[in-house]
């Protein structure tokens, strides 16, 4: 018996065999990608829950440093916010456009989107070196590894979805809104409102209770 | 069928985008307004802001990720339900026992 499945698998594969499953089954795969990525950002969720318990749990470590209360500025952060939420939105929008088949709308929305990130992203690493340059740096105390830790994985995030939007530009460019690209950039689409979520509770539980 | 989609990805309109725009933004100026201006009890500024942040979480869900318990959507909706019971257990477990590990340390007593 093992002799002759081995010696199938050594078989060519027949002809037309791609290895990937043809588009004519009639089977939703769009659905079981979107939700395979949704699974992951739900594993993504726990990933940002340790980080908000290790931040909670180091939240008075100060070791007789600089306190949130020193640095904090609410009208930057409400800047920031400002801008990925309208980031948020902007998604939207270009999803609304891909649904059109309407490659001028989806690329605009997409272009906005991707600048409100640019912005966002240089606002936290603007904060960042202020906030070290005043003494606050990621070794200054437990509160501020835990305070650097927690939103600059959300800001690694955030880059991460701009890099993703580049790729996409190009698969857009080259093959137009297909199947696998409307797909493509449904998934995108949940990393970036999960991405505002996550902010939600990072200017909620770290920016407005640390100055309270 | 103008909202049928394929199985998990459930489609919006410019109508929903806008009110999930506008509720967002409410939500999160209420509470910036109420730490920016102070004055108001502390624990009451507590709440307002985790009321206001547990509502906008919602907002983001139904308006912009189109979450809902129809037949497409509910492994979506029943994995999230999951997760947020894992989070809370992570984060208010992590809480409460490291409160206690202080406590019997006599950390800064």
């Amino acid at each position: 018996m093992t002799s002759m499945n081995t010696s199938a698998l050594l078989q060519p594969p027949p002809a037309g065999y791609t290895g990937y499953v043809d588009e004519e089954h009639h089977h939703d795969y769009t659905g079981d990608t979107l939700l395979g990525f949704w699974i992951y950002i739900m594993s993504d969720c726990i990933l940002f829950a340790s980080l908000f318990a290790t931040y909670a749990v180091l939240s008075t470590g100060f070791a007789g440093g600089l306190t949130p209360k020193d640095l904090f500025d609410l009208n930057f952060v409400a800047v920031e916010t400002a801008l990925l939420l309208l980031s948020s939105f902007t998604f939207g929008m270009a999803m609304l456009g891909a649904q059109q088949k309407s490659m001028t709308v989806l690329l605009s929305w997409l272009g906005v989107t991707f600048a409100l990130g640019g912005g966002f992203l240089a606002m936290e690493l603007y904060e960042f070196y202020h906030f070290s340059h005043e003494g606050a740096g990621p070794t200054s105390s437990a509160y501020w590894s835990a305070f650097y830790a927690l939103v600059g994985t959300h800001g690694l995030h955030v880059f991460a979805g701009m890099l993703w939007m580049i790729v996409l530009l190009v698969h857009l460019l080259k093959d137009g809104i297909t199947v696998t690209n409307h797909t493509r950039l449904a998934c995108l689409s949940m990393f970036w409102h999960f991405l505002d979520v996550i902010w939600i509770c990072v200017f909620s539980l770290v920016y407005l209770m640390g100055v309270m | 069928m103008a909202t049928s989609t394929h199985g998990g990805a459930a489609h919006g309109s410019v109508k929903e985008y806008v009110w999930g725009l506008v509720f967002s933004i409410v939500l999160t100026v209420i509470p910036f307004a109420m730490v920016m201006n102070g004055g108001f009890d502390n624990g009451l500024t507590l709440l307002i802001i985790l009321l206001c942040a547990i509502a906008q979480v919602f907002v983001q869900l139904v308006f912009f990720l189109h979450m809902n318990t129809s037949s497409e959507q509910i492994w979506n909706t029943v994995s999230a339900v999951f997760i947020v019971l894992i989070v809370a257990i992570v984060v208010l477990g992590s809480i409460w026992i490291m409160n206690h590990l202080n406590h019997n340390m006599l950390m800064g007593h």
